[in-house]
C-alpha cells in the first residue's frame, strides 16, 4: 500500500458519548492523507463529541479508533485540534502572537526554547489567516472574527498531519469563510487530513466524505449522496433548494 | 522632613524591617500564584484552600506541632475533598468547594474553641501576625517563593494552555488534570507559607488584588506577574506605614492597600478607555458630534 492510500484515521463500530451514555453509535470511517471529512448536524447532534473523541479528550464508549496508526491523544505533535469557542481567551492578557505561538507548545514541551524556525512558522500561520497585521494587539481587544482567525492560526502553527476543526467558521463573515475554505484546501494539498464539524451545508461541497448526524449517523458518503433530500429532511426538517 | 515618616519606622525598628521583608516575599509569591488563579478563574478555590487550612493549623497549635505542618495537612484534605466530591457526586465545582469550605471553616473554629486563648489564636490564624515574624518565617517564605517560582517557570506553557482551554492543554500533550493539580499545589504552598504574615483570611486578597490589577494593564503573562509583584510590594510598604502611624492591624492594612490600588487602577483604566473611545468616535464621525450638541443624543 503506498503512502497516499495509508489510512490516517480509522474508526470501527465506534460509539461516542459521555459517562457511558452514547450520543452516536456505529461510526465507521477510513480517511487517508489529504481527505476532508465534514461532520454536519444541528446542535447536540454529536459532531463535537465525535471530534473530541478523535482528539483524545473523551474515551470511546465502545469500538476502535486510531489516528496515524496510534491510539487517539497519543500524538500531540501530529494532530491539531481547534475547540469550539475558546472564549476564555478574551480575558487573558495575551497578544495575538502569543496565542498563535501556543500552537508550537506540543513541539516544544516544557523545556525547549522556540527556534527561529518556530518563530517563522508562527509568522507564516498569522499571515495565512490574515491576522498578521494585529500580531502585537491584545487578543481581548479584537472582534470575534479576528479572535477566531487567531485560533485558526494557532491550529495551523501545530503543522499537524491531521486537523480537527470544530466550527472554525463560527463568527466569520463571508471573506472569513472563504479564507477558511482556502486554508483547508491548501492544507489538503499538502497531504493534511482535515475533519471539520459545521452547521453549514456549503462547507461540505468540497468534502471527500460527509457524515450527516442527528444523534446517530443519518448518512455517510460523498456529498452528492450523503446530502440527499431524504437525509436532509430527516436531519434538519428541510431540503436544499435545487 | 517629608521623607522621615516614610523611612524612620523601618530604619528604627527591626520588627518593621522583618515585616517588610516577609511582606515583600509574600507579595511576589502571591503575584506568581495569583496570576494563574485570576486567569484560570480559581479565586473561589483559592479562598477555599485558604480556609481549608484552618482546622489543620488549629489542630497543630493544640497539639503543639508546627502550624505549617497542620496547614499542609489541611490543604491536602481540602484539595482531595474538592476533587473527590466533584468527581464522585457529579456536583458542580462551586458546590463541592462551597460545602468543603464552610465545613472546614466550622471544624477549624470548633477545634480552636478548645483552646483557652480561643479569640487570640483564631485572630492570629485568620489575620496573621506580620509584626511578629522571625527569621524562621522569612526563611520559610523564601523557600515557598523558590518553589512557586520554579514550578511556574517550568509549567508556564501548560498553565497558559489551561487558562485558555483544558482541551487545548490535553491535545498539546499536557495532562490538564496533572497541571491543574500542580497549580492548586502552588496556591496551597503560597497559602501555607503566607498565613503567618497576612493570615489565612487575608492571603486571598494578596493572591487576587495585585494579579487583577496586573490583568488590567498587561499584554503578556510575564508583565502581569511583574505588575502584580510591584502592586503587592507597594501595598505591603504602604500598609505597614499606615499600620505604624495610625496603630491599625498590619495584615489588614496591607490587604486593604492592595484592594484600594486595584480600585484606583480599575478607575483609571476605565476612564482611559472611555476617553480613547470618545476620541475614536470623534475622529470617525466629526460632523455627527458637532450636530449632537444641538440635536438629540439618541440615534
Amino acid at each position: 500500500m503506498n503512502e497516499k492510500n495509508r489510512a490516517t484515521l480509522l474508526a470501527d463500530q465506534l460509539a461516542v458519548g459521555y459517562s457511558k451514555h452514547p450520543v452516536v453509535k456505529n461510526v465507521n470511517l477510513r480517511l487517508t492523507a489529504g481527505e476532508l471529512l465534514v461532520l454536519i448536524g444541528t446542535n447536540g447532534s454529536g459532531k463535537s463529541t465525535i471530534l473530541k473523541t478523535m482528539a483524545g479528550l473523551i474515551k470511546p464508549i465502545s469500538g476502535d479508533i486510531e489516528i496515524l496508526g496510534a491510539p487517539v491523544g497519543s500524538l500531540p505533535k501530529r494532530v491539531a485540534y481547534l475547540p469550539q469557542h475558546p472564549i476564555s481567551t478574551h480575558t487573558l492578557p495575551l497578544r495575538v502572537r502569543d496565542v498563535v505561538a501556543m500552537g508550537r507548545f506540543a513541539h516544544l514541551g516544557l523545556f525547549k526554547n522556540p527556534s527561529a524556525a518556530d518563530k517563522k512558522i508562527v509568522d507564516d500561520s498569522m499571515r495565512s489567516t490574515g491576522i498578521d497585521t494585529e500580531s502585537d494587539d491584545p487578543i481581548r481587544d479584537l472582534s470575534g472574527g479576528q479572535q477566531q482567525r487567531t485560533h485558526l492560526a494557532q491550529a495551523l502553527a501545530r503543522q499537524a498531519e491531521i486537523m480537527l476543526l470544530d466550527e472554525p467558521t463560527a463568527g466569520l463573515d463571508i471573506n472569513g469563510r472563504k479564507l477558511v475554505a482556502d486554508l483547508i484546501a491548501e492544507q489538503r494539498s499538502r497531504g493534511v487530513t482535515v475533519v471539520l464539524a459545521t452547521h453549514e451545508l456549503k462547507d461540505a461541497e468540497s468534502a471527500n466524505t460527509v457524515m450527516l448526524l442527528a444523534q446517530r449517523v443519518v448518512s455517510i458518503g460523498p456529498p452528492e449522496t450523503a446530502l440527499g433530500d431524504e437525509y436532509l429532511r430527516e436531519c434538519f426538517g428541510f431540503t436544499q433548494p435545487h | 522632613m517629608f521623607v522621615e515618616p516614610l523611612i524612620d519606622p523601618f530604619a528604627a525598628n527591626e520588627f518593621m524591617r522583618f515585616a517588610l521583608l516577609a511582606g515583600v516575599l509574600v507579595a511576589v509569591t502571591c503575584a506568581i500564584a495569583g496570576t494563574f488563579v485570576v486567569l484560570r478563574g480559581l479565586a473561589f478555590v483559592g479562598d477555599a484552600l485558604a480556609h481549608g487550612v484552618l482546622p489543620g493549623i488549629a489542630a497543630a497549635l493544640l497539639l503543639g506541632v508546627s502550624g505549617v505542618v497542620g496547614a499542609a495537612v489541611g490543604s491536602l484534605v481540602m484539595m482531595g475533598g474538592v476533587s473527590l466530591v466533584s468527581r464522585r457526586l457529579r456536583l458542580s465545582g462551586d458546590t463541592a468547594i462551597g460545602l468543603l469550605f464552610v465545613g472546614m471553616l466550622a471544624l477549624g473554629v470548633m477545634i480552636t474553641s478548645r483552646s483557652r486563648t480561643f479569640v487570640g489564636d483564631l485572630s492570629r490564624i485568620l489575620f496573621g501576625e506580620v509584626l511578629g515574624v522571625d527569621i524562621g518565617d522569612i526563611t520559610l517564605q523564601f523557600g515557598a517563593l523558590a518553589v512557586v517560582a520554579t514550578v511556574a517557570l517550568i509549567a508556564r506553557r501548560p498553565f497558559l494552555l489551561l487558562c485558555v482551554d483544558e482541551g487545548l492543554a490535553n491535545t498539546s500533550g499536557f495532562s490538564s488534570r496533572l497541571f491543574h493539580n500542580l497549580l492548586l499545589m502552588i496556591v496551597a504552598v503560597t497559602v501555607i507559607a503566607s498565613f503567618q504574615t497576612v493570615g489565612t483570611l487575608l492571603v486571598l486578597g494578596m493572591l487576587v488584588a495585585p494579579a487583577a490589577t496586573g490583568a488590567l494593564f498587561a499584554r503578556r503573562i510575564s508583565t502581569m506577574i511583574l505588575i502584580a509583584s510591584v502592586v503587592g510590594t507597594t501595598s505591603t510598604y504602604v500598609g505597614l506605614l499606615v499600620s505604624y502611624h495610625f496603630n491599625l492591624a498590619a495584615g489588614a492594612s496591607i490587604v486593604l492597600s492592595a484592594v484600594a490600588m486595584f480600585a484606583l487602577c480599575a478607575f483609571f483604566s476605565e476612564a482611559k478607555k472611555a476617553v480613547g473611545k470618545k476620541d475614536a468616535d470623534e475622529h470617525e464621525h466629526p460632523h455627527e458630534h458637532q450636530h449632537s450638541h444641538s440635536g438629540s443624543h439618541f440615534r
